[in-house]
């Protein structure tokens, strides 16, 4: 009988009890005896010479422990960042130091110029008014369009320009050839607009130093604790992985923003160093929207190439993408590797050219944020498939068919670099557009009509490349780290289990998914099995978790520890059982010797292990404790179709989310509570972007939406219900068949959504609403075309 | 410094607070009761929200001081003792949470919402719930969460 807490099944998530009740435990909430408060001086301008800093009136204000500046971190070292982009040119990318603190400039708003230590929060911030810091202001540029034209203020006297990299893919030649011969081509300038992550949970580090064993401790709200010790101890502070402890405990959402090594991080753990007491940091929200990174933030222009039966015969693109003052870790990847190798979209498109300069700003750094350059591909394909459909007169529907690589054709080789293992992608078609009743639009949208609504819907076909990623192909394309996941297995005498992983939980959901699979493979309850993650000590090692890799990667160690579990379990039983190992079946938690009734429990065998009386201690160690790494084959690719139909209020230019439906492809499921639970939420970040967020500096390189007051965040009242469902091509290179979920929302929606509101608009003759499609844009764009 | 009393969880409490302490300090750093939490500055993501003599507020908006001798009930009060609130169990059952990090708020918002309308709608939920943000669940299993939690709390 199949059990209902094994793989497949929606089990209740096992974390949700302490959530619920308010046990969590946020890096917020967790206080160390002796603790100190920390604040941090930020920069008002948003590029300026600091001239100098007088710390007299702060150090001797009521409660005030220390303060420090960047004169003071002598000896430590930059942010590093994390991945090598090398120009067209074959020059390496321009990589400005980014120290913890300013030490002689300033170049966003925001930017740590002091930490001031109090006995109190209160005393901090009071002593920190305390401060004299005379700054000389400086040009400032904030705007991506321009960040690259002549005349542009200058972020770093070493980036001319404001150049980071000029960087390219694909065939240039081959597809200025296709594109002279085409029948048709569409052409679009797109804005992939800037995004400020808002994980619920602002960022926050206690910085602890144990002057009996000289080890330091990290709290902090981290999706990789290992990273940030990696590059924390190693590059930073010089501290020894031996006397560094890096615990990420209860995180409250990251969405990529807390992937980066922050300079707060850095800066409390050496100051703890320095005043022999724990130190705590807690971001108001105020801070986050200064200094998380930020997300997306492209300005492109896109090409496709048509024949006359709307066959895509070449794509060119060419963006500037927005790094903001600093190169945060992973920020160079993203509108490259992360970017330019998804043009192909689902389409057998021959041939590919892009073109990426990346651009230094005075503005909070750009890295990975939800989807982290597949969004910004997925929209640049995906708006002009439905243009060209548009343009040619071409159900939409019917212009993907005609495009999609075919189910028969995997693995599949794309232009631009990526080997896609499996998919069907009209089936996910099909399957959304069944949800969404495609068939009946055309009557829907003649009641909105009468009603004095105009109605549109927007598909998006899309496939994303997650599971990052095989460590060799990372490391060919400048990553400065592997890419694999660990896990470790550890069955106790009395057969219940400790899982560790070095994958993060901050709302997947790991406790309850990682641990199914444990219980299903060993044949033990599943309330006998704990998952641990977030803490250097305890876990071997991890890359942590982002670009929906936890399961296909993370997932994948975990089955190679059980399978290691399992081997030597089997090896007691033949002992136990005076078999051959060889002989030995193990099924529902059970070993017996092939073709006889002779078994044993597992939890038999587990004690065993533990009591190896007469085991023959040569060949057979005492104990079952496993561990595994697992370095990823591929790449995986999640691909679906979303399909959104909305209702534009012409007189308000307000936009109503109507219909929305989701078919995606995740390979096997683990827990479809789960998966559905990610998608509604990537779908909601989405339509944020779509609808709702935009991050605005004005021309001094001031942010204007600083807070919820005026960065239009997604509420309950504005979403509709979603109409979730899944179809499953295995992923045919890992274990367990998984290709991730995490993100796919997010990359799809923003273009069904956009193409639900040009097609709305086409009868005006609309030609672009950029994202976000606040009612103001969509109303003027009504009134200028009408 | 001001002392202010009152009851948190139905036990009597007293404590001296600067006068700008704000009741969610109170709770969090003189209290230890953590459960309840701060996700912004501007009284803007409800994930500060507990009960100020039975209607939700929010506790980053009110200083300690002017609860004084009210009757405060945060998360960690909703359950007696083992058994969860309807609406506790409401967002376990319908996985109306990811990260957690609303999630207290979110539970103490949608009580209120309950005492007040026992048959709350589909759009009722999402207006009254305009003022918690989540970022994780879309809203969509909250939204479930709630309405089952409500039905549940009828009994």
């Amino acid at each position: 009988m199949p059990r209902d807490d094994g793989i497949g099944a929606a089990v209740r998530r096992k974390e949700d009890y302490r959530f619920i009740t308010g046990q969590g435990t946020y890096t917020d909430d967790i206080n160390r005896p002796g603790q100190v408060h920390a604040w941090f001086q930020r920069s008002p301008h948003a590029h300026a010479a600091i001239e100098s800093i007088d710390t007299k009136a702060a150090l001797a204000a009521p409660g005030v422990v220390a303060v420090f500046t960047g004169q003071d971190m002598t000896g430590v070292g930059g942010l590093p960042c994390g991945w090598l982009i090398n120009s067209r040119d074959g020059k390496p990318m321009v990589e400005p130091p980014h120290m913890p603190l300013a030490t002689d400039r300033v170049r966003h708003v925001g930017d740590q110029v002091a930490i001031v230590i109090a006995e109190t929060k209160e005393q901090a911030r009071d002593g920190a008014e305390k401060l004299a810091i005379k700054y000389r202001i400086l040009p400032a540029i904030s705007d991506t369009a321009t960040a690259l034209k002549p005349g542009a203020a200058q972020v770093w006297e070493q980036a001319p320009g404001n150049l980071c990299y000029d960087w390219e893919i694909g065939d240039k030649a081959g597809t200025d050839a296709a594109f002279a011969k085409a029948a048709h081509v569409t052409k679009l300038e797109i804005v992939n607009n800037r995004l400020i992550p808002n994980a619920m949970e602002p960022r926050a580090a206690i910085g602890d130093f144990d002057r009996a064993t000289g080890e330091y401790t990290l709290y902090t709200t981290t999706q990789n604790p290992h990273v940030i010790r990696l590059l924390m101890g190693a590059f930073v502070l010089h501290i020894p992985e031996h006397k560094l402890r890096v615990v990420a405990p209860d995180v409250g959402g990251g969405f990529g923003s807390k992937i980066f090594h922050y300079a707060e991080e850095a800066v409390v753990t050496w100051a703890a160093g320095k005043v022999k007491r724990p130190i705590k940091w807690t971001a108001e929200r105020s801070e986050s929207f200064l200094t998380d990174a930020h997300g997306r933030d492209h300005v492109t222009t896109a090409e496709l190439a048509l024949d006359t039966a709307g066959k895509f015969l070449a794509m060119r693109v060419a963006t500037t993408a927005n790094m903001g003052a600093y190169l945060s870790t992973f920020a160079t990847s993203v509108p490259t590797y992360l970017y330019a190798t998804l043009l192909a979209g689902e389409y057998t498109t021959p041939v590919i050219y892009a073109n990426v300069k990346a651009a230094f700003t005075n503005t909070a750094p750009v890295d990975a944020y939800r989807g982290a350059g597949r969004p910004e591909a997925t929209f640049v394909v995906e708006r002009l498939v439905d243009t060209a459909a548009a343009e040619m007169k071409i159900d939409p529907a019917e212009l993907r068919r005609r495009n999609f690589v075919p189910a028969d054709a995997f693995p599949y080789q794309t232009p631009v670099a990526l080997q896609y293992d499996s998919g069907n992608y009209a089936a996910t078609l099909d399957d959304a557009l069944k949800a969404i009743d495609y068939a009946g639009f055309e009557a829907r949208r003649e009641a909105a009509t009468k009603r004095g609504r105009m109605r549109g819907i927007g598909l998006s076909t899309y496939i994303e490349a997650c599971g990052i990623a095989p460590s060799a192909v990372a490391g060919a394309l400048g990553a400065r780290a592997g890419l694999y996941e660990s896990a470790e297995v550890r069955v106790h005498p009395t057969g219940s289990v400790t899982m560790f992983t070095g994958s993060h939980s901050h709302g997947q959901g790991h406790e309850t998914t990682f641990a199914q699979i444990v219980a299903e493979r060993l044949g033990v309850p599943l309330a006998n099995v704990e998952v641990v993650h977030g803490d250097t000590n305890r876990i071997q090692f991890g890359m942590g978790t982002y670009g929906s890799r936890s399961l296909a990667v993370g997932g994948s160690a975990l089955v190679k520890a059980l399978d290691k579990v399992e081997a030597k379990a089997k090896k007691i039983a033949a002992h136990m059982l005076e078999a051959s190992a060889a002989d030995i079946e193990f099924k529902d938690g059970k070993f017996t010797v092939s073709g006889t009734d002779r078994s044993l429990e597992f939890g038999q065998v587990a004690l065993q292990a533990y009591i190896p009386h007469n085991f023959p201690h040569a060949d057979l160690e005492p104990g079952l404790n496993e561990s595994a790494f697992y370095d990823p084959l591929n790449f995986t690719f999640p691909a679906g179709c979303h399909i959104c139909e909305v209702e534009i209020d012409p007189e308000t230019g307000v936009t109503q989310i109507v219909n929305f439906a989701a078919s995606d492809d995740f390979g096997n499921i683990i827990n479809p509570m789960i998966v559905e639970g990610q998608v509604h939420g990537g779908i909601g970040q989405g339509v944020g972007q779509a609808l709702l967020e935009g991050c605005v500096y004005d021309g001094e390189g001031q942010l204007v939406t600083g807070s919820y007051m005026d960065y239009c965040m997604p509420r309950a009242d504005d979403l509709p219900s979603f109409k979730v469902s899944t179809r499953s091509t295995p992923c045919p290179h890992n274990p367990l068949g998984v290709k991730g979920c995490g993100e796919a929302g997010a990359i799809a929606a923003p273009a069904a959504v956009m193409n639900a509101i040009m097609n709305a608009l086409a009868p005006l003759g609309v030609k672009r609403v950029d994202m976000p499609a606040t009612p103001q844009r969509v109303w003027q764009a009504i009134r200028a075309a009408g | 410094m001001p002392t202010v009393s009152l009851t948190i969880n139905g036990k009597k409490v007293s404590r001296e607070v600067e006068a700008r302490t704000l009741l969610v300090q109170l709770l969090r750093e003189h209290l230890s009761l953590t459960g309840t939490h701060v996700g912004c500055d501007t009284s803007q993501c409800g994930a500060c929200v507990v009960h100020v003599n039975g209607r939700s507020a929010k506790s980053c908006t009110m200083l300690a001081v002017q609860a004084e001798g009210a009757d405060v009930l945060t998360i960690e009060g909703l359950a007696k003792g083992e058994q969860l609130h309807p609406m506790q169990e409401a967002f376990r059952e319908h996985h109306g949470l990811q990260c957690g990090f609303c999630t207290p708020g979110m539970i103490m918002s949608a009580v209120d919402l309950a005492n007040r309308n026992k048959e709350p709608t589909e759009r009722q939920v999402r207006e009254w719930l305009e003022g918690n943000l989540c970022r994780c669940t879309g809203y969509h299993n909250i939204v479930k969460a709630v309405m089952a939690g409500a039905r549940a709390m009828k009994g």
